[in-house]
């Protein structure tokens, strides 16, 4: 019926603009080749860091386990470690008990373990939301552990099951001591889980995950079976980290009831909400940001290292809520209001408006800084001196200054972001 | 003797103590026009979430096209050809107007169990997508994000979202609650030439649109079918103007009334 009306040539080409968005929606763009790109270069420029570059590997990949349901679903879980965990177990007993060392098998081996596992508990948690999801999660994570803990004669407990032996890759690629063909076999495995992953957030169902995200009752509404499509999803997330668990166990030669640790699951979630949620690349930005300050910091005083991931959270909560990419997606589209902005400046005269708030919102801001600047130069005190002797000498000097510092950078940045923000708002009451 | 489209029988409902719907018997013919009226806390978006699903009855049935529906969930009953709107927009907000209508159709025709293929590779989902859309004069802004868009025009698209369900039987829960009256009759206008043959329940509070658009006006008052009938019958009943059309005041009544 449609095609025998003549019709409106805007309405056609605003129809053709349409499907061609969805259509072209999932084409490789070329800036998606640069993670990749970067992490083939490290291997060159970075030689002798292939163990830390693998650990960094296997996070993004645990991370994007994770970006499947907490970015895209909106399913909250603080227990993701449990499927790594059973992942990592997999091939370690699989290996030690059964003499299975068959790296690719029991890589497949734990992914599958870890997805009926996901699915099982999958049934019986996705139903609820919020804390009690929460609290369901870490609690099955934690159950987990406990049991393999009652059988450490069987798991090793604790101490863990040192000296696992692999099979070379594909029975031909021996593994070396700085783990260059684990690099290798790692960023393979990954490019092939990425690949599942992209698929599916591009597909229709990826479409549901989002759509139950952003609104399940409209989900019930259209007569989608919400909970099939969340255990679904679980499974294969869970999966993806059972993946990741093997990897770890594979390329460490060894595993210890730690990886169900809560530290583990709490820190995947923390690399994936830095790098930015529901964005299939936050996970390579998260688990590479975090890992590395987390590696620099670490060295930088073994002792408080934790004190520098928590300035960068705290960071990161107050200036990129929406993680770093997001933080990226806000600077763009800044850029692009300035362009247009620019263009229509003339009509619209801009003022400042001072008000009382923006001065207390400086002297806060002052105060936060100096904060900051405070814990700072104590921790660099803590580089070169004992705790307790940091505090009675080195410590007034030195921590007087960085809170000076601390409060004019704290106030410097307010400042600025005022002077940005009280503009527009100038501007919208005038439009 | 057909079968009615729906059919809702001894319906009743509590919480606690509360009794909110009480004994409702209401039947909707294929292409029937039927509007729910009754004053604030009547229930009558109780009475949807009961037929709808997201709520269970205490007691009585739901039927759909004959089949007793009453203890199916909530989205069997949508993929059977029963739809609805809210009071309050549900819509995707995070996701373009395209994206909303197309998730309604996959749902419907299967195509949302796909996890491999592009979402973007089933043309005619796009283009049937894009039908409703236009049929709605919404296709220029099919590329928005919801949250982007004016009230108005997501009450649109939450018709849209119904109607890409190829619903038989519809129900409106106050479309036009919230827009502005200088935007109000686009919405209306949908409303009044949707397809003859779905059946279609509204609800509303302006009685200009109940006494243009209903054929039938069922009128519930405390969780109770108060009386049912045409609209002149509605308009004469003296109980009717005694518990409803006068709370609202003479307005309202004098409204209705300046159409006959």
């Amino acid at each position: 019926m449609s095609d025998i009306k003549p019709r409106d040539p805007a309405i056609l080409d605003a129809r053709e603009r349409g499907a061609d968005y969805l259509v072209r929606r999932h084409y490789f763009r070329w800036t998606e080749a640069l993670p990749w790109l970067i992490a083939i270069a490290c291997f060159f420029l970075f030689p002798n860091r292939m163990t830390f570059g693998n650990q960094v590997l296997i996070m993004v990949m645990f991370a994007l386990s994770l970006d499947l349901i907490l970015g895209y679903a909106g399913v909250v879980t603080l227990g993701h470690a449990a499927f790594f965990g059973v992942g990592a177990y997999t091939v370690a007993l699989a290996s030690l008990r059964l003499g299975w060392s068959e790296p690719i098998s029991g890589l497949i081996a734990g992914g599958l373990l870890a997805g009926i596992v996901g699915a099982a508990v999958g049934w019986f948690i996705v139903r609820y939301r919020g804390l009690t999801l929460l609290m369901l999660t870490i609690a099955f994570a934690a159950m987990l552990q406990e049991s393999g803990n009652l059988r450490s004669d069987l798991t090793g407990g604790y101490d863990g099951l040192p000296g696992l032996m692999f099979d070379p890759l594909l029975g031909y690629f021996q593994y070396d001591l700085y783990g260059h063909t684990n690099y290798w076999y790692v960023l393979v495995v990954l490019a092939v889980v990425f690949y599942f992953v992209r698929r599916i957030v591009y597909s229709p169902f990826g479409q549901v995950l989002t759509g139950i995200r952003e609104n399940v009752r409209r989900m019930h509404a259209i007569g989608s079976p919400v909970h099939r499509r969340l255990v679904t999803v679980y499974a294969i997330s869970a999966a993806i980290a059972g993946v990741a668990g093997a990897l770890f166990t594979q390329t460490n030669a060894y595993v210890t009831l730690t990886v169900f640790d809560f530290d583990n699951s709490a820190k995947v979630m923390v690399m994936l909400i830095l790098g930015g949620t529901g964005r299939l690349y936050g996970p390579f930005l998260g688990a590479a940001v975090y890992m590395i300050l987390e590696d620099y910091f670490s060295k930088l005083s073994p002792t408080f290292w934790q004190l520098g991931i928590g300035l960068l959270l705290v960071l990161a909560v107050l200036f990129a809520r929406r993680g770093l990419l997001g933080l990226a997606e806000d600077a763009r589209g800044w850029f692009a209001a300035k362009e247009r902005d620019k263009e229509r400046r003339s009509s619209a005269p801009r003022r400042l408006v001072w008000k009382r708030e923006h001065w207390t919102a400086l002297g806060s801001s002052a105060l936060d800084g100096a904060i900051i600047g405070f814990i700072a130069g104590f921790a660099i005190n803590m580089k070169q001196i004992e705790l307790m002797t940091a505090f009675v000498t080195g410590m007034p000097a030195r921590a007087l200054t960085f809170t000076l510092i601390g409060a004019g950078i704290g106030a410097g940045i307010n400042a600025i972001y005022l002077l940005i923000t009280s503009r527009t708002s100038v501007e919208e009451q005038a439009s | 003797m057909t079968v009615p489209a729906l059919q809702v029988e001894g319906l009743n409902r509590s919480f606690g103590a509360l009794h909110v719907t009480r004994d409702v018997n209401l039947s909707l013919e294929r292409g029937a026009r039927r509007a729910l009226i009754g004053p604030n806390g009547a229930g009558k978006t109780t009475l949807i979430n009961l037929i709808t699903g997201v709520l269970k009855p205490s007691s009585g049935s739901v039927r759909l096209n004959g089949e007793d529906i009453t203890a199916t969930s909530q989205a069997e009953r949508a993929r059977r050809g029963l739809a609805r709107t809210f009071q309050i927009n549900q819509l995707f907000r995070g996701l373009t107007v395209l994206e909303n209508i197309c998730m309604a159709i996959g749902e419907r025709d299967g195509h949302n169990n796909n996890l491999w293929r592009s979402a973007g590779a089933k043309r005619e989902v796009i283009d049937e997508a894009l039908d409703h859309l236009e049929s709605l004069r919404l296709v220029d802004d099919s590329l928005k994000l919801i949250r982007n868009l004016p009230y108005g025009r997501q009450r649109l698209v939450e018709i849209a979202i119904a109607l890409a369900q190829r619903p038989r039987v519809l129900l409106l829960d106050e479309p036009a609650a919230g827009v502005p009256s200088s935007e109000s009759h686009l919405i209306l206008d949908v409303v009044a030439g949707l397809d003859p043959d779905i059946a279609v329940l509204i609800i509303e509070h302006d009685m200009d649109v109940v006494f243009r658009f209903a054929k039938e006006i069922t009128v519930l008052v405390q969780g109770a079918v108060f009386t049912q009938g045409t609209p002149e019958e509605i308009m004469k009943n003296e109980d009717v103007r005694a518990v409803y059309l006068g709370q609202e005041g003479h307005a309202a009544g004098g409204r209705g009334g300046g159409h006959d």
